[in-house]
């Protein structure tokens, strides 16, 4: 019974809860269970916190108890990246800096979640501040990817992909600045959105790049997806940066059908470099989406290669506009050896952040310093004005627009280190996205030697609606988000 | 169009200052190494004419979000304190400033 439970989506679950087949005690233990099994192999989690799971689920428990009606997300158990603020629950960005930090309030979507019924199971491992594609840049240990324990499970999101995948979460919430829950999203087999910026309120998450970051559900299909949008989407007077828009119940557009609809393939997305492997998968779904009655034709984006260095200079300078507040004085690590303030604010940043971090805050300082800001960063923003028409001429003609998520799957542990650009460029295909606003999701589309292949599509401003329907259209078409890792059999029982 | 010159060591010991980052003598040879990289990586940007293109600093049109000036309740002083390193008389304590 256990096997099948870890298993089952949220939609699933909500029935057995509703019906009362399973009680919410049950199902957290169970998932608590898991994640006890096989942490050792996966590594997704940085805190686990099983005693606020618990009280959580009994009062889901009691309100089951008491004959009332339950949300769909009431009782259901998930998790949260760990640069997602929860109150008096230690948020660390797997960073040195906040290794101890506990937050005196919570983000707006682990505030909804909470409000929702949700069982908070724990805090997920990722990229150091989020910087990163692989989870190699935690600064405490690398998550493993489920379908393979000596590959990256894909970052910055990655302990966030891994727990869905691995069944150690029912959901989690992921954060993409340039791809962070995509490119992990798909390296692991799961379905991973980033929203349109400004849909899903950014306080409380620990920001790197403000005018790029968005808060976005990690879930095991596109339904659960959906469900988990319409609670921590929408306005938030807190967040500056979140605008007011209609919000529409996201499960209404999760219908199979999609006659008629006209999608663009974007030809400088299949770039040199991507494994051939993978873009044959990802022709398959194509032939798969026309034969249920799409109509898809190559199109250009000619700006398309501008777009990783346009990033590689907005990104990096307002992180180290926002990592500046790190300084040792009112949170997180303080060195302790400094003679005065200044030598402390050096030695606590030169200690407490990792090498990606401090590679990238040296960038954008510099891409921001007197004398460099026209060339770098207001050249940078210019480029992105011209992305972002690229994207909406594209618009003009077709509904969404699809490709490939990543160039390759998975690659090995280690084997991308070295050089910081050969990582940069696993974001070729998600890049673009972020630097326009628009939301894009990721939904598994098939293997190569036994790892996931994920299919990327693109959607207009305020569109994920469209973006659900096609996903969910393909999903139910192919299945390939009910073939689960094989973990049971290298875990001991 | 301005020309891009790619970075020096003693950018990267002035830029590490700016940043208040202390870094070691192998970290600047590295990091002027990588940033000189990345930077060479950037120059493509140059090939586009920009000349009459307006910056997109936000993706979503949002200009000047205010609320009414009303005071509201903030975070209660125990709390703000209760993350620091050193603490004294209710202030933040730090090594000598002056």
């Amino acid at each position: 019974m256990t096997m099948d439970i870890i298993a089952k989506s949220a939609g699933e679950l909500h029935v057995l809860l509703a019906d009362k087949e399973i009680s919410a005690t049950e199902l957290t233990k169970a998932y608590l269970g898991r994640i006890q099994k096989l942490e050792n192999k996966v590594q997704a989690f940085v805190t686990v916190t099983e005693d606020v799971a618990l009280a959580q689920a009994a009062e889901v428990d009691v309100k089951i108890a008491r004959g009332e009606k339950i949300g769909l997300l009431e009782g259901i158990p998930m998790a949260l990246k760990d640069n997602m603020c929860t109150n008096g629950v230690r948020t660390t960005c797997s960073s040195k800096m906040l290794e101890n930090f506990v937050p005196p309030y919570d983000a707006t979507v682990a505030e909804r979640l909470r409000q929702a019924g949700a069982v908070l199971l724990g805090k997920l491992n990722m990229d150091e501040f989020a910087m990163g594609s692989s989870n190699e840049n935690s600064r405490f240990f690398p998550t493993r990817n489920p379908w393979d324990l000596e590959r990256v499970p894909g970052g910055s999101s990655g302990g966030a992909v891994a727990s869905v995948a691995a069944d150690e979460a029912v959901f989690a919430l992921g954060s993409d600045t340039g791809g962070s829950i995509r490119q992990p999203a798909a390296f692991c087999g799961v379905v991973g959105m980033k929203p349109t910026y400004g849909t899903v309120s950014r306080y409380g998450l620990i920001a790197f790049a403000s005018s790029l970051d968005q808060v976005g559900p990690i879930t095991k299909d596109v339904r659960d997806n959906a469900m988990v949008m319409n609670i921590i989407a929408g306005h938030d007077a807190k967040d500056s940066t979140s605008v007011p828009y209609d919000k529409p119940d996201y499960t209404q557009f999760l219908v199979n059908d999609i006659k008629g609809l006209k999608i663009g393939v974007p030809r400088e997305y299949f770039a040199k470099g991507m494994d051939p492997a993978t873009a044959k998968v990802i022709e398959e779904a194509i032939e798969t989406l026309k034969d249920l009655g799409a109509e898809i034709e190559e199109c250009s984006m000619p700006h398309t290669e501008y777009a990783m260095p346009a990033y590689y200079l907005i990104a990096p300078a307002e992180c180290s506009s926002n990592l500046a507040r790190y300084d040792g004085v009112r949170y997180g690590y303080r060195a302790t050896e400094a003679e005065d303030i200044l030598g402390m604010f050096k030695k606590t940043r030169a200690e407490g952040f990792g090498t990606e971090v401090k590679r990238r805050i040296m960038l954008g300082t510099y891409a921001l310093s007197s004398g460099y800001y026209d060339a770098y960063y207001l050249k940078a923003q210019k480029v992105r004005t011209l992305i972002k028409q690229d994207f909406d001429q594209a618009f003009e003609k077709y509904d969404v627009l699809l490709s490939p998520t990543a160039p390759t799957p998975a690659f090995k542990l280690g084997e991308k280190s070295a050089d910081p650009l050969t990582m940069y460029l696993s974001d070729v295909c998600t890049v673009p996205v972020n630097l326009a606003g628009i939301p894009a999701i990721s939904l598994p589309a098939g293997f190569v030697n036994g790892l996931p292949v994920g299919l990327q599509l693109m959607g207009k401003h305020f569109d994920e609606g469209t973006l659900y329907r096609v996903a969910y259209t393909f999903e139910q078409n192919t299945g390939f988000h009910k073939v689960k890792p094989n973990l049971t059999a290298e875990v001991s029982a | 169009m301005v020309k891009i010159l790619n970075i020096s060591r003693g950018d990267v010991e002035q830029v590490a200052l700016l940043a208040r980052l202390e870094l070691t003598e192998q970290e600047i040879v590295l990091y002027t190494g990588q940033l000189d990289s990345i930077l060479e990586y950037a120059e493509v940007l140059n090939r586009l004419d920009t000349e009459n293109v307006v910056p997109t600093a936000h993706a979503v049109p949002l200009h000047n979000v205010l609320r009414d000036d009303q005071v509201k309740p903030s975070l209660a002083q125990e709390k703000v304190l209760a993350n620091a390193p050193e603490v004294e008389d209710g202030f933040f304590r730090v090594p000598k400033i002056v």
